[in-house]
């Protein structure tokens, strides 16, 4: 898929969203002010589709994320814009008691097509109730796919896969992404849900970095080059179903593992894949698994508090220095 | 009517002394009592209306149309239950029917049901979806919300608050402020208190409600009064203690909805004794039918717990239940 026409990671959501509204017209799209979106993935949607497709919903998080479930039963594909990923614990219940369960609990009878999209992360001075990565709870929910892209083209693409998916899923838009560029195809193509993408091949360590951190981790690797480092940079794009394959094959092949996430380090989806990793390739590690992860504090708001905190290039640099200092195994 | 609210009982009844006798995995709330309320709103539904139900949910899914047989193999935890075991009496789901699940969390169904009516409207179609919730759900936000939705949205939603008069151990009235009918009144919702023990009542409010849901004239509220004779949960007064005084009890246990019914019928001369007795043994064998298909019947295989958990990546569909 090459192109070159370059476009704004939250314009290839609209582009996802809008060929996906294109393609079927049970898509729907709710939301606080989708109208007229302030994150802006969903700002155009209402002069193309009108309101019965594009409806502003109440500050309610609760009952219009449980709403989905009711209206996918019915037919709907709902897509529902959250605004902020620390407001999935307002509607937590809906969440994981009942969109993640009940296909499960009713034995496979239904399916439930909803996507539930949302800007998320820090994205600077946010402080914490507007800071959150809420994807290590629910990943642990079971029943909900998530996706989390790093570039406008999986951005895009992601967002297709999603709308098609017959499931709930959860798609998380780093906030401090929403206004990178990069190359984006014209036409609607979709980016398999659960394919991991080597974003960048290299020799001697292996950093699997998530959303944001992935142009951290590949700004570090061209760093390194210089030093004659090799870095191999991982991006899952799907946190549930993970891709474990591309990921082990790359440890395989490099011995080391440096895991880079924007989340606190508890239960952290560092601390996942740092683990089956540890479990399934346990003898082509030279040295242990670094994670590179949020302080187990909430988000503060000061910037040089901040900074302590989460998760920049020189703590990835450092991170996969040390790997590299480490007495390898014989 | 009188049929399906025997039904229930019978069924209710049967799952006590299961539950006596340690036969029934897990913990389960009854609705004997409560009758009235599930035949008289879902015999003014359709097939293709909807329901959203709650713990004490058995008699709402017997009266949406449910086969007490694949019921039975649910609570039992076996292959052939509605949900081939995994959902239990908390989760019993038959989509076909409009079932869209007994509901473990209180108020859990109440946005489910907004959302159904919703799809409903946007995709052109005149279902209705009836939420089922109690007095104790109620109190929960997402009341409150669902209303406030269904009613800018103009929802083909019924909100049936089913008030037992106890927010599990503790009297409702201690629990919850003013009239439960009253907290449609700010919404614009028309909002109703019916004797939630009297059949005719409660079909005939749900009938009006139907209607205004087809015409899209938007949602309604219907609180019913009623009473369960039996505990939160079989087996509470292991912990519980005495909580409804005894007296209360046998008052209400005087306005059964099944016997007052049955006498009516009689007297008006509708039915004979003779034949709501008939129909009654016709009910109990179908209970007893429904312990023997669901004890005969096989648990699934334990490799089944790890299926269904995403919809477009199961082994097996549930046409084979179905058949």
């Amino acid at each position: 898929m090459s192109t070159d026409r370059r476009l704004y990671f939250i314009r290839a959501m609209y582009e996802g969203l809008r060929d996906a509204m294109r393609e079927d017209k049970t898509v729907v799209v709710i939301g606080e002010d989708v109208d007229r979106s302030i994150i802006g993935a969903t700002r155009g949607l209402i002069e193309e589709f009108g309101p019965e497709r594009v409806r502003n919903t109440p500050i309610s998080e609760a009952t219009f994320v449980g709403a989905c479930i009711g209206a996918s039963a019915a037919g709907l594909r709902p897509v529902v814009d959250l605004m902020v990923g620390s407001f999935f614990y307002v509607a937590m219940d809906q969440v994981a008691n009942q969109a993640a369960k009940l296909p499960y609990m009713s034995g496979g009878q239904v399916s439930l097509p909803i996507v539930y999209f949302t800007a998320t992360g820090p994205s600077g001075s946010a402080a914490a109730q507007h800071s959150e990565n809420p994807h290590p709870m629910l990943m642990n929910v079971a029943g909900l796919k998530i996706v989390m892209p790093s570039s406008p083209c999986d951005a895009k693409g992601l967002m297709i896969s999603a709308i098609r998916d017959p499931n709930p899923v959860i798609y998380l838009q780093d906030a401090v992404l929403g206004g990178t560029r990069g190359p984006v195809p014209e036409e609607p193509y979709s980016i398999p849900i659960g394919e991991a993408e080597v974003k960048r091949e290299g020799e001697d360590v292996t950093v699997v970095a998530i959303g944001a951190l992935v142009n951290r981790a590949l700004k570090v690797a061209g760093e390194m080059e210089r030093d004659g480092i090799s870095v191999e940079v991982v991006d899952p794009r799907t946190l549930v179903p993970m891709d474990k394959k591309t990921i082990l094959d790359s440890v395989r092949k490099t011995g080391r593992l440096v895991v880079c996430d924007n989340a606190r380090m508890t239960c952290s989806a560092a601390s996942e894949i740092a683990a089956f990793v540890s479990e399934e390739a346990f003898d082509s590690l030279k040295t242990a698994p670094r994670r590179v992860a949020w302080e187990d504090v909430p988000v503060p708001f000061s910037p040089v508090l901040e900074k302590r905190v989460l998760v920049d290039e020189e703590k990835i640099r450092a991170a996969v220095e040390s790997t590299l200092a480490t007495r390898t195994r014989a | 009517m009188l049929r399906l609210m025997l039904r229930i009982r019978r069924f209710e009844e049967k799952l006590a002394e299961l539950f006596k006798r340690g036969k029934l995995p897990g913990f389960v709330h009854l609705y004997i009592g409560e009758e009235a309320v599930a035949v008289g709103a879902c015999s003014a539904l359709r097939e293709d209306d909807r329901i959203t139900s709650t713990h004490r949910g058995h008699g709402h899914v017997i009266a949406k149309g449910a086969d007490v047989s694949r019921m039975m193999a649910e609570l039992l935890g076996k292959e052939a239950g509605y949900c081939r075991g995994k959902g239990g009496s908390m989760h019993t789901v038959d989509f076909s029917l409009g079932i869209m699940g007994t509901n473990g969390i209180v108020g859990g169904g109440i946005p489910i049901a907004v959302g159904s009516a919703w799809g409903d409207r946007q995709l052109g179609r005149d279902t209705v979806t009836v939420s089922f919730f109690g007095d104790g759900a109620s109190n929960q936000g997402v009341f409150f919300e669902g209303m406030n939705l269904a009613a800018i949205w103009k929802l083909p939603v019924i909100f049936l608050c089913e008030n037992n008069g106890y927010t599990e151990w503790t009297p409702t009235e201690k629990l919850t402020a003013g009239r439960i009918s009253d907290r449609g009144v700010p919404f614009g919702i028309p909002s109703v208190q019916v004797d939630g023990n009297d059949v005719i009542s409660v079909h005939e409010a749900v009938s009006e409600a139907v209607g205004r849901a087809r015409a899209g004239e938007g949602p309604s509220l219907i609180e019913a009064r009623t009473y369960r004779w039996h505990g939160h949960n079989e087996g509470e007064e292991a912990f519980s203690g005495p909580y409804r005084p005894e007296e209360e009890i046998e008052e209400w246990k005087g306005k059964d909805p099944i016997t007052t019914f049955a006498a009516r019928l009689v007297e008006q001369g509708v039915f004979a004794r003779e034949e709501i007795e008939r129909v009654d043994a016709e009910e109990k064998e179908r209970i007893e039918d429904a312990v023997r298909f669901a004890v005969e019947s096989a648990y699934p295989d334990p490799e089944e717990a790890l299926m269904h958990l995403f919809y477009d990546e199961r082994p097996r569909l549930q046409q084979e239940v179905n058949r």
